[in-house]
């Protein structure tokens, strides 16, 4: 056994084990160009209830990089799920084919409903517009790669707060480090008032609407795509998409050093123009996506401690 | 009759439910399903008695009818100060503080609809109590905070 059992939220994680992934992370850099045996004979099974291309391709290269293998459903309207059996049985049943379980599903506390019922690990690959704990540890790893350290950083949120489930790990996640968290978003999509509760109490978090009152003091500023769909008025979202959009002009009056993540798919919250500049490490994040699943599939089938 | 005797009359069998927060007696009825048809016990609802401990309270006695523990366990989520007294012939046969435990299960479900232990999984709802006044729970599946109000539409 790892670290820890299962990867269910990020709020089950302490600055200590964080951190414990980030390092583990680092040492296995290499191990992404060349590859390794540390995981032979082991067999993750991924299973998605919902769509997902890089989460998932993500989680299945880094159990091949480490030499296991992987089974998978992808398609749960020909699954048993569509014949109507619960989570619980479906768990109880792929647990005996498989060393780890990753699971994305549409409803909010699956993966800790499924971690009750397994006695393999579970990592929770995304949960209704809750949780994505793997995405929180590699948007961790990304600055911390780029910056050196987390602490001491000034760190906005911007786009979708409301129903991104990687801005809410991810805001929990810094909520273990003396970071100053700027949480810029139109009114409609602020943060659930819970999350902005439990994390104000570690560190210091400032709402507002307008990024560039702030952008000047930026070390990194991650965005989300804003969806359409949410909103009740398109008005609203004709007013509040270009205030939104990441471009040269934007950049300008940005610290040289400021880094722009963004999870991906993006929906032009950030122009082309940007990709070439020095800000850019959203294709970065990706990479170093992969390096942080193969450390969190390491620690979890306990190849390494 | 003294004017007293009148208000709080004793019940000769049943349960009286003492020291509910102020303002609270008419949730209570609800979520033991007293909806004012029933056609026989006498239902006394007393509101803004003066109480020494708490300057005013609340007081149901449901005549007929002795409380079952998962009932008591739904009054602990309103009125978590609340006594309940069974009364057989007239007197107290047993009395006992409500009382909220830290984890509560299968009480109340989550008012998430995307709650994974609203779908019809073989588990019970289960939440963790993080303030009593004003209610706070927490659930332990998908972390919704609910509030006194989402409590009380959930019966």
């Amino acid at each position: 056994m790892g670290l820890f059992k299962d990867l269910i939220s990020i709020k089950d994680l302490t600055r200590e084990e964080i951190d414990h992934v980030l390092v583990t992370a680092d040492a296995m850099e290499p191990l992404a160009a060349s590859g390794s045996d540390m995981l032979k004979g082991k067999i993750l099974a991924s299973l998605f209830f919902e769509p997902s291309t890089r989460t998932r391709l993500s989680f299945e290269a880094a159990m091949l990089k480490l030499g296991g293998s992987v089974i998978s459903i992808t398609e749960p309207r020909v699954s048993s799920v569509e014949k109507g059996e619960n989570l619980a049985d479906t768990i109880r049943v792929v647990e005996n084919y498989a060393d780890v379980i990753v699971l994305r599903h549409p409803l909010e506390g699956a993966a800790r409903l499924a971690a009750e019922f397994s006695s393999v690990p579970i990592i929770n690959a995304g949960s209704g517009a809750e949780e994505h704990p793997t995405q929180a540890l590699l948007d961790l790893f990304t600055i911390f790669k780029n910056k050196g350290d987390i602490d001491g950083l000034n760190i906005a949120l911007m786009g979708d707060l409301r129903y991104g489930r990687t801005v809410h790990s991810l805001a929990y996640a810094l909520s273990n480090y003396a970071v100053n968290l700027y949480l810029v978003s139109p009114r409609l999509l602020r943060m659930r008032r819970e999350i902005v509760e439990d994390i104000s109490g570690k560190i210091k978090v400032e709402e507002l609407e307008d990024v560039e009152e702030i952008l000047p003091e930026l070390d990194v500023l991650y965005v989300t795509r804003i969806q359409k769909e949410r909103f009740p008025d398109l008005e609203e979202y004709e007013k509040v998409k270009g205030s939104y959009k990441v471009d040269l002009n934007l950049l300008s009056k940005a610290r040289e050093d400021l880094i722009l993540l963004h999870p991906l798919p993006r929906v032009g919250e950030i122009a082309p123009e940007v990709d070439s500049t020095r800000h850019a490490k959203y294709f970065q994040q990706t990479r170093f996506g992969l390096i942080t699943r193969m450390a969190i599939l390491a620690l979890v089938l306990g190849a390494v401690d | 009759m003294p004017e007293e005797l009148l208000r709080v009359s004793k019940i000769k069998k049943g349960t009286v439910i003492d020291h509910i927060t102020h303002g609270y007696a008419l949730d209570i009825l609800k979520i033991l399903g007293i909806t004012g048809r029933e056609s026989s016990g006498v239902i006394t609802i007393a509101i803004n008695v003066p109480s020494k401990k708490y300057g005013i309270k609340d007081i149901v006695k449901v005549e007929g009818r002795e409380l079952k523990a998962e009932e008591v366990d739904k009054i602990a989520l309103l009125a978590p100060h609340a006594t309940i007294n069974i009364i057989r012939n007239y007197k107290v046969v047993e009395k006992q503080r409500v009382k909220l435990p830290a984890v509560i299960r299968g009480i109340v479900k989550c008012a998430n609809p995307s709650c994974i232990s609203n779908s019809g999984e073989p588990i019970q709802p289960t939440f963790y109590v993080e303030r009593e006044e004003p209610l706070r729970l927490r659930c332990h599946y998908c972390g919704r905070i609910m509030e006194r109000e989402d409590v009380m539409r959930r019966f």
